[in-house]
């Protein structure tokens, strides 16, 4: 009678289904999101998926799949815990299957066919040492004289995973293999200290510097609660093996000594089993819980850096950013919406989280306006969701008028403004009249001819009615300023407002360059074409969400300002900067509501002594001007017209 | 004799101080400027009268030359505190006076129209607030950014105040009527000049103010528009272009004038918002947060600190004379309770 495949370890069977069903769910996923790829997507991949750029595509797989570098430098404990899972899992799965590669090499070495042959069953493709329970295939290769000359062991790849009850009885199987088991305990304590802060984060998340965590639905509470037996369970497994044949690491040895090797030998079975079936649990609950970012971070950070990128309508590719997310709930940190105003339901992780399980457009639609977009969340995401894209064709996209009639606006002729700059004021910048007459004395101060495009009559850039989802209507106005701007002849465009500077750079292709008001003063300095003064106050600079995060505009504003006055640093700039609350990506905010939030804005601007507020954008001025401060607030175009030398 | 501190010696303080004085109380009457009835000295005629401001403030300062009227005018005071029998009054300079009670009468400033910039006030020269206007039609000197006569002015009512984005979400009562009364005056003074006056609501809360209204459509002309203006830009010859809507016709406009008027609302002073927060009698907006305001109006519920005038909320010069003097009767009836 042939003897069955897992005799004496049938618990890796749950195991093997897991596996199995892990790697069916996931192929079936990715193909079917693959195929859901638009056109150009699918152009690029075509063109790039192996080139030059695999080179740095899989320098990041590693760099943030597994030693999750980007989290480590924003928050080291949080880091550390994320890190411990994915690297410290990843090595004892790499490490495991050396060391067991290394054993099955020293058995075939040492054993000769003889040997081997009493060992083994003589009839089938398959054998298993009693004595050793090692689970070995053996390969017999006959001469043509139907003689034995070849006859092996080979591990089934499931060896690294239960190495320990596999290969048990000789310690020092091979060189070094007692260091290899303390590495492999070395290993999993490292795991456990990341399951300790984990604990403490879902116990009391300041503990590890975070404010509040995400609140997790029952699926990805019980996958994560099968995670976390895992590794207990491995170490109990091994401990139990140990302490049965006095082998193991430094730690499942010592543990092993506290245990009593005859009651081991009766549970020895059932705790590899429990390991086993955790596995089964937490494989099968992976594609359908948050888990399933494992994998899809990989593949999306390949795509991304292979140059594929959101289109306008959500495609296979938003499938595996939505799936790319694993609710860690990094972004709820630094959103003002949750800290100002105690808001903790609209956040990426709970917006991508609902699209994930297709909850009702309309719900959906409530989670995706209530947004400022000022992509605090974006700069602090892990994986490098695009929040805004996913945020964009959720949104609530009620009837709007398109009838894109702009025939009162008149089209220049061409060579209206040959080899001048064009200026566009946006908006915003009529709204703060004070911005477009500094930048008048900016430009005659420069000797730079100038057209101020939307002096009189003008159209909106686009990007608000783009930020709501309105596609269509804010192609409609790109269409017509496309128009007036080429025709115009002019040889740049400078613009005072962020909104519009992102809108230009971004989603026009205007084919001459395109500058905020701070980059172009910043040349103009530089190459002394206005010569300014100092003045002797101390100014705090408030940056502008669409001009740093959206653009990456940082430095020319501080350079600018150190140039004619004395900047104060504040405790969040930058990046960090607090969106002043009025950015127009939120339209459903009472005024109330912004109010809070750019009263914290503020606080930080004003923390230490300053003598005015400097911005960039009109909007922000207006935000903060309409706040019953003390400090008087100024765009930076305003304070260097007012230090300009004649 | 007991004594009594009052901070302020506008319309309220002076009225509240003439009363005491008159009743045998020793006053002690503080004024951050050198000279009382600084925002009363600002206007050139009230409402609905037409009576001359002047002679209201030299009549309000007659009731000032009592023996026990003690007048500390410059002294800012900067902190109030109760020392367990009196009060203690600190100014700027660490003087310190003491009183059995204190009335704070610290009054209103104006809105600082920079902060709407949209309305382009400080950086078109067609742009002045109701207060410039008010010293134009007193000097008789109304006149465009050029300094010549200008043909055609708009008022903007509401600026600051009913405002949610400026946080003034409050009527500032008196802007209203004095539009109408400065439309009037500059009607007077210049007979060919077209006047629009740009509102929400026109509150003709007063006795006569109705009237005023109908008048200034009837018999001067001047013309009324639902709206508000959103924003104003210079044209090359410095005057004003508006944009706003007519929303009683529904359409939008754009027109030019030479001089445009905010009329700017009232807020709480900045006097007001320091001893408010500082005896922790502080309210809404900054201004002084009384009892009740129907029975307790004065109270601030501090034994012996007491509030009267425009620190508490926007009130008309009457209101806050007739505030002043009830203000002095709850003081005395408090200092009445003393041993």
């Amino acid at each position: 009678m042939k003897i069955s495949i897992f005799p004496y370890s049938a618990f890796v069977i749950p195991f093997l289904v897991g596996v199995l069903l892990l790697l069916a769910i996931c192929t079936y996923k990715y193909i079917h999101w693959i195929s859901q790829f638009d056109e150009a997507q699918r152009t690029i991949i075509r063109h790039n998926w192996f080139s030059w750029k695999t080179i740095p595509a899989l320098w990041e797989m590693f760099r943030e799949g597994l030693v999750h570098f980007r989290i480590l430098r924003k928050n080291i404990v949080l880091g550390i815990m994320h890190q411990s899972f994915a690297l410290g899992w990843a090595l004892l799965i790499v490490v495991g299957a050396i060391q067991s590669n290394r054993t099955i090499a020293c058995f075939n070495h040492e054993q000769s066919i003889e040997q081997l042959n009493t060992l083994i069953e003589q009839d089938g493709w398959y054998s298993f040492d009693k004595d050793r329970r090692y689970l070995l295939t053996k390969r017999v290769t006959y001469d043509e004289a139907g003689h034995k000359i070849h006859l092996k062991y080979h591990r089934p790849f499931y060896a690294a995973i239960f190495y320990n009850y596999f290969i048990h009885k000789e310690p020092a199987m091979f060189k070094h293999s007692k260091q290899y088991a303390d590495l492999m305990d070395g290993i999993l304590l490292y795991i456990f200290l990341g399951l300790t802060l984990a604990f403490a984060k879902r116990i009391w998340s300041k503990s590890v510097g975070m404010r509040r965590t995400t609140s997790h639905n029952l699926f990805d509470r019980l996958a994560k609660l099968s995670l976390w037996l895992i590794f207990p369970l491995r170490l109990l497994s091994e401990s139990i093996t140990a302490s049965m044949y006095q082998n193991g690491g430094f730690l499942t040895n010592a543990i092993g000594s506290l245990f009593n090797p005859d009651i081991s030998g009766h549970l020895e079975w059932a705790s590899w089993l429990c390991y086993s079936l955790a596995l089964l649990v937490f494989f099968f609950s992976m594609p359908f819980t948050r888990y399933m970012h494992i994998f899809t971070e990989l593949l999306l950070i390949w795509f991304r850096k292979i140059g594929v990128k959101e289109s306008e309508q959500p495609t296979g590719y938003t499938k595996f950013e939505l799936n790319a997310c694993s609710r860690c709930g990094v972004c709820i940190q630094g959103c003002p919406l949750d800290k100002d105003l105690n808001n903790h339901r609209i956040q990426p992780v709970y917006l991508i989280r609902g699209l994930r399980n297709h909850n009702r457009p309309a719900k959906m639609s409530i989670i995706a306006d209530n947004c400022l977009m000022c992509e605090r969340c974006v700069e602090d995401c892990p994986v490098g969701i695009d929040i805004s894209a996913i945020r964009r064709m959720t949104r609530n996209k009620g009837k709007l008028d398109s009838s894109g009639n702009y025939s009162y606006l008149t089209t220049p002729k061409p060579f209206n403004a040959i080899g001048r700059v064009v200026f566009f004021g946006g908006c915003m910048s009529h709204l703060t009249p004070g911005i477009p007459e500094a930048m008048m004395r900016i430009f005659e101060a420069a000797g730079q001819k100038y057209w101020y495009m939307d002096r009189d009559r003008s159209i909106c850039c686009g990007r608000p009615l783009r930020q709501q989802g309105f596609r269509n209507q804010a192609d409609d106005l790109k269409k017509k300023n496309t128009e007036m701007i080429i025709n115009s002849g002019a040889t740049m465009l400078v613009t005072s407002c962020p909104i519009c500077y992102r809108s230009f750079k971004d989603e026009y292709d205007l084919g001459i360059p395109v500058m905020h008001h701070t980059e172009y003063i910043d040349i103009l300095i530089r190459k002394g074409r206005i010569s300014v003064g100092r003045d002797s106050r101390r100014v705090s600079y408030h940056d502008p969400c669409e001009l740093g995060r959206g653009c990456g505009i940082y430095d020319q504003p501080r350079s600018v300002l150190n140039a004619v006055t004395t900047l104060q640093k504040t405790r969040n700039q930058r990046e960090k900067s607090i969106c002043c609350g009025f950015n127009m990506g939120n339209t459903v905010l009472s005024i109330e509501e912004q109010t809070t939030i750019r009263n914290d804005a503020l606080r930080n601007l004003t923390e230490r002594p300053v003598d005015a507020i400097a911005t960039a954008c009109p909007m922000c001025k207006k935000a903060f001007l309409h706040s019953t401060n003390e400090y008087p607030v100024q765009d930076i175009a305003e304070i260097v017209a007012a230090n300009l030398i004649k | 004799m007991k004594k009594t501190a009052i901070i302020g010696a506008g319309p309220a303080g002076i009225e509240a101080a003439s009363v005491l004085a008159g009743s045998g109380v020793e006053v002690l009457l503080f004024e951050k400027s050198e000279t009382p009835l600084s925002n009363l000295k600002d206007k050139a005629f009230l409402f609905p009268d037409f009576s001359a401001a002047s002679d209201m403030v030299s009549e309000l300062e007659d009731k000032l030359l009592k023996d026990n009227i003690t007048r500390c005018f410059g002294t800012e005071i900067v902190e109030i505190k109760w020392k367990g029998t009196e009060w203690q009054l600190v100014s700027g300079k660490s003087e310190a006076w003491y009183a059995d009670s204190v009335l704070i009468a610290t009054g209103y400033s104006t809105f600082d129209a920079r902060r709407k910039e949209e309305l382009g006030y400080g950086i078109y020269k067609g742009v002045v607030t109701s207060l410039e206007m008010e010293k134009m039609i007193r000097e008789g000197n109304i006149v465009n950014g050029h300094g010549d006569m200008p043909k055609r002015i708009a008022f903007l009512q509401c600026v600051g105040s009913r405002d949610e984005k400026s946080g003034n979400h409050y009527c500032s009562k008196v802007c209203c009527v004095t539009a109408v009364k400065q439309a009037i005056e500059v009607r007077k003074q210049l007979p060919r000049t077209d006047l629009t006056v740009f509102y929400m609501d026109l509150r003709m809360w007063g006795q006569g103010f109705e009237e005023m209204y109908r008048t200034a459509q009837e018999k001067y002309g001047i013309d009324f528009i639902r709206g508000r203006i959103s924003e104003a830009a210079a044209t090359f010859d410095d005057r004003v272009q508006i944009k706003t809507e007519d929303t009683l016709l529904g359409m939008p406009l754009r027109t030019t004038v030479d001089l445009l008027v905010l009329m700017v609302g009232m807020e709480a002073s900045a006097g007001t918002r320091t001893l408010g927060a500082s005896c922790g009698i502080g309210g809404e907006y900054g201004f002084i947060k009384t009892i009740s305001p129907h029975l307790y109006d004065n109270d601030t519920g501090k034994p012996g600190l007491f509030a009267a005038g425009t620190c508490k909320r926007p009130l008309s010069i009457w209101d806050s004379i007739n505030d002043g003097r009830s203000a002095a009767i709850a003081i005395k009836d408090y200092l009445d309770t003393l041993p």
